[in-house]
C-alpha cells in the first residue's frame, strides 16, 4: 500500500487511490492521492505519475471531500419501522440489518424459490460485480440493470461481442505507459464523435479528455450530434442528426463507403464473412433516402463517409443514444461494421479490443465470464428461471442478466412465478428510470426491499424496508481491471459504519450460501488475481500495473497472432473465427442477421397525427460536468455550476414561444409533464434538450424529495424497449410541446 | 512587479471547470469563493463557442506549491484538456507567439480580505 507521511508539522497523510466510483460518478479509474487529515479527507490531487489521468482531475472527484463528509451521508443501517414511503427509518446495528436481511430473504426464498428475489444495479460500476456474486451465492439467477431494453451500453457491448467476439473501444494510446510519445501508437487520422459529448463525461472506460489530447494534437473530427457542442465547434464537419435515425446514417455511410469502393479490400477479404450481404442491404440506404431520415444535408453525409473511410487510422467514439435508438442492438451492429469494412480493428489508432488486465475479471460481463470464475455454481434448471430466457435469446444464451423491462412485468404481474424481495445497489430508479411511477408500483408491491447507497435518494425513501450505508471509493478497498491498467484501491479513512459494497455483498454471501468458500475478502480478491500470477501484496504496493506487450490484454493485431481465441489460432472469437458482417448468432436467434434502420415508435414521421400537438423533439439525457445522473445534486460546489433543472433551447425556437433565457417552462406530451429552466444554446431548433433524474435532495418535506416535478423521465413510457430485449425506450426522440410557466 | 504568471490556450478550454475547484481546495477557500472563474461566451450566431479561464485577485499562482519546488500550480495540474502552464512571463509570452489564441495572466494577489457584499458572493 503506497502511504507516506509528509512533515510532521502538517500532518497530512497521503494515500495514493485509484478511482473507481461511488464519488466520482464514472466508469473511469483516474489515479488519486487523498490527502487525509485527523482522519478526514481533505483534498484529493491526481497523480502525476498515472497513465490513466496523468495528474489531472474532473471537478467532481475534486469535489471528494465534500461528498464523502457531507451531512447527509448515511452513517447507520436504518430499518423502516412505520409505513413504506413515510420516513421512519430507525438507526440500527448491523447486526440488527443484516439479520434481518438474512431472515427475510430466505423466508422468501424458502417459501418462493430463490429466484424471487432480484438483485438490482444502477449504471454498475463497482457495484455490479458485486451484485452478480451475491445473486450467486443466494442461488438466484436474477441479477439486473434498473434500465429499460439495457440501454445502456449493453446492446452496444454485446452487438460487438456477436460481430467480432469481443468488445473494442477507441485506441487513444491507453495502453501505453508512455502514453501519446509511444512510438507504436499512431494520432487517429480522423476522430468520429456518434452521440457523445467526451468533454462532460469519462464513458466505457475511456477518460473524455483523451479524445481532446487527439484534438490538439490535430485529429480532424466528425461530430454527430443534435446538439452544437463544445467538440462540434473545433470539428471539421458537424452532423446534426434528428435523434433516433442513428441507424439510417450507418448505414447511408457504409453505402457510400461500400459503393466508392471505399473499403479495406485486403481486411474485408482476409477478416469478415458477409460482405456481399452487407452490400446488397446497404444499397438500400441511397444517401437521399438517408438525408430524408435524418435532416442532414446529403452531401455532409458523403463527405463524412469519405473522410472517416479514407483516414488511415480511424477512430470512432460513440455513446448511449445508439443504445436509445429503436433497436439499439442493431443500430450498434451497423457502426460497428464501419470500422470493420475500413480495416480499423487491432490498429494503433483505430479501434482495439479491451481485454481485462492480466486476465483479471474484477466485473464478470457475460455468463462465459461469471462460469470461468465461480463454477457451475448455479444448476441449468436454475438458469432457465432467469427473467426473459423465453422470450429474449440474448438474455439465454449470452447475457446473464434479467430482462428488465420483463422483470418489471412480472414484479406487476406474479407471472410466470412471483417476485418478492429485491437488493438494490445505487440505483436511484425512482427518478432514473423511464416510467418512474411505474418502476416505483412494482418495488412497493413486493414484500422486502433492501437498498444500499451513499445518500437518502428518492428511491430508498419510497421503497426501501432496509437501508445500507455504503462507502465512497475512497473508504474501499479492492482491485480493479478495467481494462488495463491493473489497479488497487485503499481505503483511506472510515466514515460512521459505512461498508463498501464488497464488504456488504461478502457478508451476505457467507450467510446465504452454506458452501460459501472464502474466509476473507483478500481470499477473494487473491482469487480474482488468480490468472495474473501476481500476489495481492504486490498490486497494491505497485498501485497499478499495465501488462506487457505482447499479453494478451495489449493490442496491436491480436488477431493475427491468434490471442483473440481460446484455441489459440489466428482470427476472432466468433462462431466463423471471423467478423461476422451478416452474424450467425443473430441468425440462429431468428433476428434479421444484418443490420437494418427502424422509425422511432414516437415520431413525426410515423405518428404524424401528433405533429400539431407535439410538434418539438424531446431529447434527454446528455451530461453535464457537474452530476453523474441522479447523483451529486447535493455538492454544493457540483450544483453550483448547473443549480436548476436545465433544458437548452435554441433562440430561434424559445423567441417563437416567447420564452426568454432562464425561463422556467412546462415540458409536455402525451406521457406526463415536468418543469425545467431555460439555457438558451445552439442545439438543433426542432430540439428541446432537457437533463435527466433531477430530484431536490434538499426538498426534505416534500414526497420523495420532489422527484417527480422536474423529472423528465415521467414524459417517457417504459415500453419502447427492442425486440431483442437489448436497446430503444427512446429517451432521445420523443415528441413534446413547450410553454412557459406562468408565475402564481 | 509580477514576473511569473498563467498562459491560457482558449482554443481548447472545453470548460471542465477542473480549475475552479481545484484552486478552491488548494487555498482552502469557502464555496462561494473563486480564484479563477471559466467564462462562456456562445456569441456571433454561435461561431464563437469558447470557454476562458480568468483568475481572480485570489490567485497567487500557488506559491505554495510551486515555491516547494517541481509542484505545479493547482488548476494547471488539474486541467483536463491541459490548456494553461505555470512560468516566467518573458518565456510564456513565447508560448503566445507559437499558439494563437491564447492568453496570459499576470497576477497581482490580494487576500480575501474585504467583502462588501459577502452575502451575495456566489
Amino acid at each position: 500500500m503506497v502511504t507516506k507521511s509528509k512533515t510532521s508539522e502538517t500532518e497530512t497523510k497521503i494515500v495514493s487511490s485509484t478511482v473507481w466510483s461511488a464519488g466520482a460518478g464514472c466508469h473511469g479509474g483516474c489515479g488519486v492521492n487523498l490527502h487525509i487529515k485527523d482522519g478526514e479527507l481533505v483534498k484529493v490531487e491526481g497523480q502525476e505519475s498515472h497513465p490513466y489521468n496523468q495528474g489531472t482531475l474532473c471537478p467532481r472527484a475534486l469535489a471528494l471531500p465534500e461528498y464523502v463528509h457531507h451531512k447527509d451521508r448515511l452513517m447507520h443501517p436504518l430499518i423502516r419501522r412505520g409505513e413504506r414511503g413515510t420516513n421512519t427509518f430507525e438507526q440500527a446495528t448491523w447486526e440488527e440489518a443484516l439479520d434481518l436481511i438474512q431472515n427475510r430473504m430466505n423466508e422468501s426464498r424458502d417459501k418462493y424459490g430463490p429466484e424471487s428475489s432480484i438483485f438490482v444495479q444502477g449504471t454498475g460500476r463497482d457495484v455490479g460485480g458485486w451484485l452478480v456474486f451475491l445473486a450467486y451465492n443466494f442461488g438466484s439467477p436474477n441479477w439486473m440493470q434498473a434500465l429499460p431494453g439495457n440501454s445502456c451500453y449493453h446492446p452496444r457491448l454485446l452487438s460487438m461481442k456477436v460481430a467480432i467476439g469481443d468488445f473494442v473501444v477507441p485506441d487513444n494510446s491507453q495502453c501505453h505507459v508512455d502514453r501519446y510519445d509511444n512510438s507504436e501508437w499512431k494520432l487517429p487520422e480522423c476522430y468520429m464523435i456518434w452521440g457523445q459529448n467526451p468533454v462532460a463525461t469519462c464513458n466505457d472506460g475511456n477518460h473524455g479528455h483523451w479524445i481532446i489530447e487527439c484534438l490538439k494534437r490535430g485529429s480532424k473530427f466528425i461530430v454527430i450530434d443534435p446538439n452544437y457542442t463544445w467538440l462540434a465547434s473545433r470539428a471539421k464537419l458537424w452532423l446534426p442528426i434528428r435523434p433516433g435515425t442513428d441507424g439510417a446514417l450507418a448505414l447511408g455511410m457504409l453505402n457510400v463507403i461500400i459503393s466508392e469502393e471505399l473499403y479495406d479490400h485486403k481486411f474485408v477479404e482476409k477478416w469478415t464473412t458477409g460482405f456481399d450481404e452487407l452490400r446488397e442491404r446497404a444499397k438500400e440506404y441511397p444517401v437521399e433516402r438517408v438525408s430524408e431520415i435524418t435532416w442532414i444535408d446529403k452531401d455532409l453525409i458523403v463527405e463524412a463517409a469519405r473522410m472517416y473511410a479514407k483516414a488511415k487510422p480511424a477512430a470512432l467514439q460513440w455513446g448511449v443514444p445508439i443504445d436509445f435508438a429503436p433497436e439499439g442492438f442493431t443500430v450498434a451492429q451497423a457502426i460497428n461494421h464501419l470500422w470493420c469494412i475500413t480495416g480499423n480493428v487491432e490498429n494503433p489508432g483505430g479501434q482495439i479490443v479491451a481485454k481485462p488486465a492480466f486476465g483479471v475479471t474484477s466485473y464478470p460481463m457475460g455468463q462465459d465470464a461469471i462460469e470461468a470464475m465461480y463454477g457451475p455454481m448455479m444448476p441449468k434448471e436454475q438458469q432457465a428461471k432467469r427473467i426473459g430466457v423465453d422470450d429474449f435469446p440474448i438474455v439465454r444464451d449470452l447475457h446473464w442478466r434479467a430482462q428488465p423491462d420483463a422483470t418489471i412485468d412480472q414484479m406487476l404481474s406474479g407471472k410466470p412465478y412471483p417476485v418478492k424481495s429485491t437488493f438494490v445497489a445505487g440505483s436511484n430508479f425512482v427518478v432514473a428510470a423511464q416510467d418512474p411511477y411505474r418502476w416505483r408500483e412494482a418495488f412497493e408491491g413486493m414484500d422486502f426491499n433492501v437498498v444500499v447507497d451513499l445518500f437518502m435518494t428518492p428511491t430508498a425513501m419510497a421503497i426501501a424496508d432496509v437501508v445500507l450505508p455504503s462507502s465512497s471509493f475512497t473508504e474501499r478497498d479492492g482491485v480493479r481491471a478495467w481494462w488495463s491498467p491493473l489497479t488497487a484501491q485503499h481505503p483511506a479513512l472510515r466514515v460512521g459504519e459505512c461498508r463498501s459494497d464488497a464488504e456488504i455483498c461478502f457478508e451476505l454471501a457467507g450467510r446465504f450460501n452454506k458452501d460459501f468458500q472464502f474466509e476473507s475478502l483478500d481470499d477473494l480478491y487473491r482469487f480474482y488475481l488468480k490468472p495474473s500470477g501476481l500476489s495481492l501484496e504486490e498490486v497494491r504496493e505497485r498501485n497499478w500495473i499495465m501488462p506487457p506487450q505482447g499479453s494478451d490484454a495489449m493490442p496491436y493485431k491480436r488477431h493475427e497472432k491468434g490471442l483473440l481465441r481460446p484455441d489459440g489460432e489466428p482470427g476472432f472469437n466468433t462462431p466463423s473465427g471471423k467478423i461476422e458482417l451478416k452474424s450467425s448468432m443473430m441468425e440462429n436467434w431468428s433476428y434479421d442477421p444484418l443490420p437494418f434502420y427502424t422509425e422511432p415508435d414516437y415520431s413525426p414521421v410515423s405518428r404524424p397525427d401528433l405533429v400539431e400537438k407535439y410538434p418539438l423533439i424531446l431529447n434527454t439525457g446528455s451530461r453535464t460536468i457537474a452530476f453523474f445522473h441522479s447523483e451529486h445534486r447535493q455538492i454544493k460546489s457540483l450544483r453550483d455550476m448547473n443549480p436548476d433543472p436545465t433544458v437548452e433551447l435554441n433562440p430561434e425556437t424559445a423567441k417563437e414561444y416567447g420564452i426568454e433565457d432562464k425561463d422556467w417552462i412546462w415540458i409536455e406530451n402525451q406521457f406526463g409533464k415536468c418543469k425545467m429552466r431555460v439555457k438558451l444554446s445552439p442545439v438543433h431548433p426542432k430540439i428541446v434538450m432537457a437533463q435527466h433524474s433531477w430530484w431536490f435532495p434538499e426538498k426534505v418535506y416534500e414526497k420523495d424529495y420532489g422527484a417527480y416535478e422536474s423529472n423528465v423521465n415521467v414524459l417517457i413510457p417504459g415500453e419502447l424497449y427492442s425486440k431483442t430485449g437489448f436497446g430503444g425506450s427512446q429517451v432521445k426522440s420523443l415528441m413534446c410541446q413547450i410553454s412557459r410557466v406562468e408565475t402564481e | 512587479m509580477a514576473s511569473n504568471g498563467l498562459w491560457i490556450d482558449i482554443e481548447f478550454c472545453t470548460g471542465c471547470l477542473a480549475c475552479e475547484v481545484a484552486c478552491r481546495y488548494e487555498h482552502g477557500f469557502a464555496i462561494e469563493e473563486f480564484g479563477i472563474k471559466v467564462v462562456e461566451q456562445v456569441l456571433n450566431g454561435g461561431q464563437t463557442f469558447n470557454f476562458v479561464p480568468i483568475p481572480t485577485d485570489l490567485c497567487d499562482l500557488c506559491v505554495s506549491r510551486t515555491a516547494k519546488g517541481n509542484l505545479k500550480p493547482a488548476c494547471v495540474q488539474h486541467c483536463l484538456a491541459q490548456v494553461m502552464e505555470y512560468g516566467k512571463l518573458t518565456d510564456l509570452v513565447k508560448r503566445m507567439e507559437e499558439k494563437p489564441r491564447s492568453t496570459l495572466w499576470s497576477p497581482k494577489p490580494r487576500k480575501a480580505d474585504r467583502k462588501p457584499f459577502a452575502s451575495a458572493a456566489a
